[in-house]
């Protein structure tokens, strides 16, 4: 890789601050980014490092929400969420492999939002609010396609609030080489209603399933689903599954998700 | 019983000790005083002319010794390739240059443009940055039929075509095979891919040139499966260095599977950079470089057709196949998809009429070469689906569609209609044993507690054949290769009786050290402990080439029996003066010496210590010392067979494939450590699995690699199986080497592939998906949801 300068800030406030020169991004776990950098795909000019920043870090709960500091290791939630919310810490604990885990953390995953991973499906099927230095953004509002976000130049996520469901599962297929999910649901059931949010099968990165909401919201049961089915249209279509294979694989794991969280 | 660390002994591996400690000393473990490393600026497209290349700027960058492009290698031949096939038509093959640096075109995603040296690795490749390289795009022939097209795009300028080599076998036989299509009662055809693979050992590959100009030596440490044919090839033919001023040294060695046989331009390009520098230079492969630079494997697309009489017996095999040259010809390319693929289509059967076409096709991508197993993967995949699908179509038990037709035990030696002569063998045999060890008779009642459950279960069987040992050097000359196939060994007995064995073996997973020691702790009655097994240093072993095509036991191991055979009866000799005795009275046992039907004795290091301080010692007759080569070259190859069996479940709302269960019983000839060959067979199915469910190389129309990392290549992992059920109890020992052995350490990746499709396809029909025949490897969730959806 290139040289580039490292910081490593103990508060958020330096964390902006040295995020300010626009030579500098924010690194978290470092799971797609430091390959990226071997790769020499992206040469940044200073690193800056979230990951000593101890009010970034933890998972508490707030009445019913679920807050997990943004620099919190996949590991930490597994373990941490498995009594409140155990239908996230099930998908934290199946993220990449033990080293994956004990470096990538939830606020790097959302902020890299690759239409693969797993957690922008539970910040969407939660309707989290992710938390930023500056503001507060719904999750239906973060997500704006593969690889991008709401997040302005230099803003960092510390946290994200998820309220906490009474039941809820994530149901992963997994891509054979990487074992990023080929297709993931995550289901989660409210008293106002139940949300779906899919992972890895739409150009688009992760989608709401509304009729699949709306179906199980009045019976919250994986027979609901039957004769509901997602357009193959605008699904990923790659080496390993067509769009008509993702567009199924959402209804199988949907009601997997569903079968598991009930 | 066998001794505890002789032949039959599963002696644990001596040489894991350093390996599992992290203590092997690889190649890239070598760094040298002053040494510099390079970094290869790469094509990053297919096919292309190359008009201009400024490296400039790169030459004056921080840290940079030289950038090098073809015009330094003027005076150096091309990477040669090491057999000549001749065509249908008796004319040889078209052979193209295979540059050490691009000269005028790249040729695939990966070739190698130009190299810079520099004091680090860094600056070189931010140097390599630098160069600008004015390339004009041509349009690249990916798909081998449109390669053969008339007017398509020529990979080599120079050729005629693309067309490689059209090669007919037997072409004598083509008109009866013909012949007997017509008077089949019924013919079965198949059209198929066998999928390409890359290699993937663990160790990327490493090459490090050091030269000394006192001495005018050079030395190339690399990763090579055979560091003499490495010495050969690069001195004679590429940069003119005559042997003794070079050697060629591959120490511990992470992993081949045939992808470090060949020889490398990385490695021509280093031994030659450390003498024009005056500096060692080294090269380390990343893992992205491996896939576009490391030979591939396999990439056939074939047809073929079986011919039956009434009764079910196969009349005639007639196969139409086009091979993956990729853009140059890889050291053993050519050899792959004709004599190590069309010599195996007897399979295990009596088929009395074979008719193999071959066309071999230059395209835009990576040189394709051998993969473990090596053709005959691909034969044994077509043949064995080939077989299923006629049991499916005639409505007949596929296990008793292949006892009709196998060779029996009776008929060996069997002289097979496609060259090869197999000499012993029993197929319903290691059959039977598979199908009790899988047990098949209440097979049926778990497919009816996966139903239960919603799950499709299918057995799949096949049977292989596999001509190894690589092979009779008279033979090969014949056939085309541009060496010999012997191998060779040095047994130094020391004075004080331990024992140096210096093999033309190399072991890079194989576990040499711990086999072959118990070969000869055997055979003289010493411990093991007082034998080590040197190899992989041309300037220590004697001539010898290698290992690849599961060879080294057989030919490797049977230099070694010779040369300790001339070392005992040197010993004995000696022994007989000592004991004042005939030598033909004197008898070796538990590595005593003794007079028969005394109690007269002399131990082995009696004897040891008598030849190398000869003050009692027979000197007219005898010379001093104790030390014995001998070359081995084998009559035939080996032919070890087997029969596999492979359970899976099927999920039918996702596709996915779960091996349950996969049973191998494996005719290997005597065996000297069980162990070590239970291991080989596990990871030959391993990678025969991977090619069936998981791995593939993919290139798009444009010939870049879709599948270049391990984002898309999937790799087969320890948590895809649930363990192997492992057999070799129903042995035939070959009959023509001292051992008795045949070679187990390609085996699995050749047995494997057809039976796990052909569980999947058992499933699939079980459960009514009759139109679906065949599904092309890997068998993806998405490929079977796909199948099963059509």
């Amino acid at each position: 890789m290139h040289a580039f300068e490292f910081v490593k800030p103990s508060s958020i406030a330096d964390a902006v601050k040295a995020l300010a020169s626009g030579e500098a991004i924010p690194l978290s776990g470092g799971q797609t980014l430091i390959p990226s950098m071997k790769a020499r795909l992206n040469a940044p000019e200073v690193l800056v490092s979230l990951t000593g920043i101890a009010e970034m870090k933890g998972v508490c709960r707030d009445g019913d929400v679920l807050v997990v500091g943004a620099a919190t290791t996949h590991a930490e939630v597994a373990r941490a969420a498995a009594g409140d919310f155990p239908g996230l810490a099930g998908l934290a604990g199946k993220i990449g492999d033990p080293a994956v885990r004990s470096r990538g953390t939830i606020g790097g995953s959302l902020a890299n939002n690759d239409p693969s991973a797993c957690y922008p499906a539970a910040a969407l099927g939660t309707g989290a609010r992710i938390v930023t230095d500056r503001r507060e953004i719904a999750a239906d509002d973060f997500f704006q396609g593969m690889f991008t976000t709401a997040l302005k130049e230099g803003e960092v996520i510390t946290s994200v609030r998820l309220p906490i469901p009474e039941a809820s599962a994530y149901a992963k297929f997994l891509q054979p080489a990487s074992r990023f999910a080929l297709t993931g649901v995550f289901v989660a059931k409210y008293a106002a209603g139940v949300r779906v949010a899919v992972t890895g099968a739409s150009e688009g990165g992760v989608f709401r399933w509304a009729e699949a909401e709306a179906a199980l919201s009045s019976d919250f049961d994986s027979e609901a689903l039957s004769g509901l089915s997602v357009a193959a249209e605008g699904m990923i279509s790659d080496l390993h599954g067509t769009p008509e294979y993702r567009a199924h694989l959402v209804r199988v794991m949907t009601r997997r998700a569903v079968a598991a969280a009930s | 019983m066998p001794k505890d660390d002789g032949i039959g002994a599963s002696v644990k591996r001596r040489e894991d000790n350093r390996f599992l400690t992290g203590n092997g000393r690889y190649t890239d473990d070598i760094n040298l005083r002053g040494q510099a490393y390079v970094h290869f600026l790469r094509s990053d497209v297919a096919h292309g002319r190359i008009k201009a290349i400024d490296s400039s700027a790169a030459g004056s960058m921080p840290g940079v010794l030289k950038v090098f492009t073809s015009a330094d290698f003027a005076s150096a031949g091309g990477i040669p390739c090491g057999w000549q096939v001749t065509d249908r038509h008796g004319q040889p093959m078209q052979e193209p240059k295979h540059p050490i640096l691009a000269e005028g075109k790249v040729r695939h995603v990966g070739d190698p443009i130009a190299a810079v040296v520099a004091e680090t690795y860094e600056q070189a490749r931010d140097a390599a940055e630098a160069i600008e390289v004015d390339i004009e795009d041509l349009e690249p022939v990916i798909d081998m039929k449109a390669a053969l097209a008339e007017g398509a795009p020529k990979v080599h300028d120079d050729l005629s075509s693309n067309l490689c080599y059209d090669w007919g076998f037997v072409e004598e036989n083509k008109d009866a095979v013909n012949a007997a299509f017509g008077n089949a009662a019924h013919v079965v055809s198949l059209e198929l891919t066998n999928n390409r693979l890359v290699a993937n050992p663990m160790e990327p590959r490493v090459a490090v040139g050091d030269y000394d100009p006192w001495g005018d030596m050079h030395t190339l440490y690399t990763t090579s499966q055979n560091p003499h044919v490495i010495r050969l090839l690069m001195g004679a033919f590429v940069l003119s260095i005559p042997e003794h001023k070079l050697r060629v040294v591959a120490p511990d060695v992470g992993g081949g599977f045939g992808s470090k046989i060949y020889h490398y331009a990385e490695e021509a390009f280093c031994t030659h950079a450390a003498k024009v520098l005056k500096r060692p230079v080294k090269w380390t492969s990343s893992r992205s470089e491996a896939f576009i630079s490391d030979a591939h494997g396999r990439d056939h697309k074939t047809k073929i057709e079986l011919a039956l009489d009434a009764d079910h017996n196969f009349t005639a095999i007639r196969t139409e196949t086009y091979a993956n040259m990729g853009a140059y010809l890889s050291t053993f390319a050519p050899s792959i998809p004709t004599w190590l693929h069309g010599t195996l289509m007897a399979g295990n059967y009596k088929t009395p009429l074979i008719y193999v076409n071959v066309k071999a096709v230059f395209t835009n991508t990576v040189p394709v070469d051998a993969y473990r197993g090596a053709g005959r993967p691909e034969a044994t995949f077509q043949l064995e689906r080939l077989i299923d699908k006629a049991a499916r179509q005639l409505g007949v038990d596929p296990i008793e569609l292949r006892r009709r037709n196998f060779i029996q035990p009776d008929q060996f030696p069997y002289q097979t209609p496609v060259a090869v002569v197999y000499d012993t063998g029993n197929y319903d045999a290691t059959l039977d044993k598979m199908l009790e060890l899988a047990d098949y008779a209440s097979f049926d009642k778990r497919a009816e507690e996966s139903k239960a459950r919603g799950k499709l279960r299918g057995f799949g069987i096949a049977h292989y054949i596999e001509a190894c040992g690589i092979a009779p050097s008279n033979l090969v000359g014949q056939l085309g290769a541009r060496a010999g196939l012997y191998e060779s060994a040095t047994i130094r007995v020391n004075a004080t009786g331990s024992i140096s064995v210096y093999t033309g073996s190399h072991s890079h997973g194989q576990g040499h050290e711990t086999t072959f020691a118990q070969v000869v702790a055997e055979m003289i009655g010493v411990d093991a402990d007082s034998i080590h097994i040197h190899h992989g240093d041309t300037s220590n072993t004697p001539m010898g080439m290698g290992t690849y095509g599961s060879r080294s036991l057989a030919v490797g191991g049977s230099a070694i029996v010779k040369a300790t055979n001339k070392v005992i009866d040197k010993a004995r000799k000696i022994a007989a003066h000592l004991l004042e005795a005939a030598p033909e009275d004197i008898e070796l046992k538990d590595g005593k010496f003794s007079v028969a039907g005394t109690d007269k004795s002399v131990d082995w290091s009696g004897v040891t210590l008598a030849a190398y301080v000869p003050h009692n010692y027979p000197l007219e007759d005898l010379e001093p010392g104790l030390e014995e080569t001998a070359f081995y070259d084998p009559s035939n190859f080996t032919y070890p067979a087997g029969a596999y069996g492979c359970e899976i479940e099927l999920d039918p709302e996702t596709g996915k494939i779960d091996i349950l269960r996969f049973v191998a019983a494996d005719d290997f000839g005597n065996v000297v450590n069980p162990m070590i060959v239970e291991g080989q067979v596990h990871g030959g199915l391993a990678q025969g699995i991977g090619q069936a469910l998981l791995e593939n190389c993919v290139y798009d129309e444009n010939g870049q690699l879709l599948s270049g990392s391990y984002m898309d290549y999937a790799m087969p992992r320890a948590d895809d199986f649930r363990g192997f059920v492992v057999d070799h109890s129903c042995n035939t020992p070959c009959t023509h080497n001292p051992l008795g052995v045949k070679g187990c350490g390609e085996a699995g990746a050749i047995g494997s592939p057809p039976a796990v499709v052909n569980a999947a396809i058992d499933a699939l029909h079980r459960a009514g998906h009759t139109h679906i025949t065949h599904i092309d490897m890997p068998l993806t969730p998405s490929r079977v949801w796909s199948a099963m959806n059509r």
